[in-house]
């Protein structure tokens, strides 16, 4: 077998491991003049960096084939993380990192870009494995994401107002948990479940009376083209006079955001059925409302779940904005202008990161929703012989 | 046996009692912007029960036309039509015939048995008579096996069948087919069109078919209707005396070379008319 051709990120990660030993590990004091620490005084730093060379070294030669080198090299990776995040907090280098530790993170850069490219082309037919590779991937891009995050605003000492580390944030949403869970509680199980059910129940009856009765396909849709483009920042502050400071006025925003994209994908969708079919059913001398269960809403399922898709984000966004407006003393929009006003980022991004993990979930569960409901369709196929 | 014995012109033929459809003076016009489309014009036709019936013609001739004014899928704008004495409207609410089209049109989310099934459910048939009338009719087009399977799972020829044995699910005694083979190669058609046989043999049933191939309108039929386009018109009406359980053999004969003869010499007449 050929194997002369070098692995280039590890080759990379190697040199870049290298040269981190050489360069000055942190800048200098200005109040003693002295440098801050020396990868000499931290033996764990000097094992990691170390590790990256030889690593580094033997891959380059062997190449990054197989899963199992793929993980040895993550692994070392990982290792060389814990090893910065703690240089960066327990040897003072936070604020001081100099050329050798910013040298450090290129050489990790490489590996765990190399080893998580090696798990994303992993190809197998067990349906179990090939799923734990797809979870993997993104995980651990996030992470290292996360980590870069973190060794960029402590390394560079970048102020808490500006940009907190994600370590601090998930210390504040660990420590914060009872006001996370109520503010959840009342923005995502009151207003956006309500509102959201509410909205897209509406408009899919609504659509149906409009595929139904003409002068409301002439009529309405047009005008609920209107409402959609309404401001969302204006219509808030109105609901809330209308409906209260309570959930109930979130919710009246998010039927207004959510109705309109229900009703138009679910005309659409109810018109997606084919004349051939149509005429087949018409040759059973199927009535209205049999055409309707057998033919017309089953074939438009994948347009009712794309706006259900496109509306569980919508609904979110619509009670977080809505809670600017006049709200209890709780809720995640509420918690997030009271916070940025007092100066507490870390909570802000807290709460973002819990609206990010809720919205995500939603979108999750009616993503997996669709995908059993209409697993005909051709996007969903899996071809079972 | 000559060509006069084998082949009779019954275009003038007096409709009998059994007739099951009966046409007269039929016209249809399609208005539209660029002018009035005359899809059908003077068609006088009777089709007997028990009878196959082949439309043939070129494209834009008005036999899917036809078939579908039969099926009361579309409205003649003038003449007279019945379906078993009535008008297609009301055979149609009384399920009068089943019809296959060029498409399978198979609903993708449900099961090649529910499929066929679905005509029964809409008729509000109890379920174990359906799983049983899908189990008879699946077994009729040789897809017994394949109840479970999805449209998308099975070949194009195996979704037409599927989409026959729906059509034969409720035992209507007319069968109203247009182009059903007509996506298909060769091999498959020639095998489709002798299990057709083999069932309309077996069952009695009345068959309206429309095709463009001559050799399948021949082999197929008692009764080959040729049509030409502009306005939409009958030319010919061919009526043939093979058996009933005829097979593929009877292509070589000369009998089926002369009637396919007479099949093409209709078709060119009516193309030359319109130029």
């Amino acid at each position: 077998m050929n194997q002369m051709k070098l692995d280039k990120f590890c080759l990379v990660g190697a040199i870049a491991a290298l040269l981190a030993l050489i360069f000055p590990l942190a800048g200098v004091d200005l109040d003693t003049g002295k440098q801050v620490a020396f990868v000499g005084d931290i033996p764990g730093l000097a094992i990691a960096m170390a590790l990256c060379v030889i690593a580094g070294a033997a891959f380059t030669w062997i190449g990054v084939r197989s899963v199992l080198s793929g993980t040895v090299l993550l692994a070392v990776a990982v290792f060389g993380c814990w090893q910065a995040v703690s240089t960066l907090y327990d040897h003072g280098v936070a604020g001081y990192a100099g050329t050798g530790f910013w040298l450090f993170i290129i050489s990790l850069w490489a590996f765990v870009w190399r080893g998580i490219d090696v798990i994303a082309n992993y190809r197998s037919l067990e349906t179990a494995k090939q799923q734990t590779a797809n979870v993997i991937v993104p995980v651990a891009f996030g992470m290292w994401l996360l980590f870069v995050w973190e060794v960029l605003v402590a390394g560079f000492g970048v102020p808490q107002v500006l940009l907190p580390p994600p370590s601090m944030i998930g210390v504040r949403f660990v420590t914060s948990t009872d006001v996370m869970a109520a503010d959840f509680y009342q923005t995502f199980v009151k207003a956006v479940l309500s509102g959201y059910v509410l909205g897209c129940g509406s408009a899919f009856v609504m659509a149906i009376a409009v595929d139904r009765v003409p002068f409301l396909k002439r009529g309405l849709l047009p005008l609920g083209n209107m409402v959609s483009a309404l401001p969302i920042i204006g219509v808030a502050p109105i609901m809330v006079m209308w409906f209260g400071f309570d959930w109930q006025s979130k919710a009246a925003v998010i039927v207004i955001m959510t109705f309109f994209p229900m009703l138009v994908n679910t005309v659409t969708g109810l018109n997606a059925a084919g004349k051939l079919e149509r005429d087949l059913m018409a040759t059973y001398a199927s009535g209205y409302w049999s055409t309707l269960f057998r033919l017309r809403l089953p074939a438009a399922m994948p347009f009712v779940f794309n706006a259900l898709k496109i509306n569980s984000t919508l609904a979110l966004i619509g009670a977080i904005v809505a809670e600017f407006f006049g709200t209890p003393i709780v809720g995640m929009g509420f918690r997030i202008s009271t916070e940025v006003g007092r100066m507490n980022i870390d909570m802000v991004w807290a709460e973002i990161a819990l609206a990010a993990l809720a919205g995500t979930a939603f979108y999750g569960a009616v993503a997996y929703i669709e995908r059993k409901a209409t697993s005909w369709h051709p996007s969903f196929r899996v071809r079972r012989h | 046996m000559t060509l006069k014995e084998v082949v009779n012109n019954v275009a003038s033929m007096p409709a009998s009692k059994d007739a099951v459809v009966d046409i007269k003076n039929l016209s249809l016009t399609f208005q539209t912007a660029d002018g009035p489309v005359y899809a059908l014009s003077d068609v006088d036709l009777t089709i007997n029960e028990g009878d196959f019936v082949s439309f043939i013609g070129p494209s834009g001739c008005g036999k899917t036309t036809l078939l579908r004014v039969i099926a009361d899928l579309e409205r003649a704008t003038g003449g007279d039509i019945s379906i078993n004495g009535v008008s297609p409207e009301q055979a149609r609410e009384n399920r009068a015939y089943g019809y296959v089209f060029q498409a399978p049109a198979l609903l993708p989310w449900r099961s090649i048995e529910r499929n066929v099934t679905l005509p029964l459910e809409i008729m509000e048939i109890s379920k174990e008579e359906r799983i049983k009338r899908a189990h008879d009719a699946l077994k009729l087009v040789e897809l017994n096996g394949f109840e479970k399977k999805f449209p998308w799972q099975l070949s194009g020829g195996m979704q037409q069948r599927a989409s026959i044995a729906r059509a034969l699910s409720f035992d209507a005694d007319l069968l109203l087919m247009d182009e059903p083979f007509g996506a298909l190669d060769e091999i498959v058609r020639d095998h489709l069109n002798e299990q057709l046989l083999k069932l309309w043999a077996r069952t009695n049933k009345t068959v309206a078919f429309v095709t463009h191939s001559i050799p399948e309108a021949v082999y197929l039929s008692t009764k080959i209707v040729v049509m030409s386009p502009r306005p939409g018109r009958i030319i010919d009406v061919i009526e043939t005396d093979f058996p009933r359980d005829r097979s593929l053999d009877i292509r070589e004969t000369p009998e089926f070379l002369e009637i396919a003869h007479r099949v093409r010499e209709g078709l060119r007449a009516g193309h030359s008319n319109d130029e």
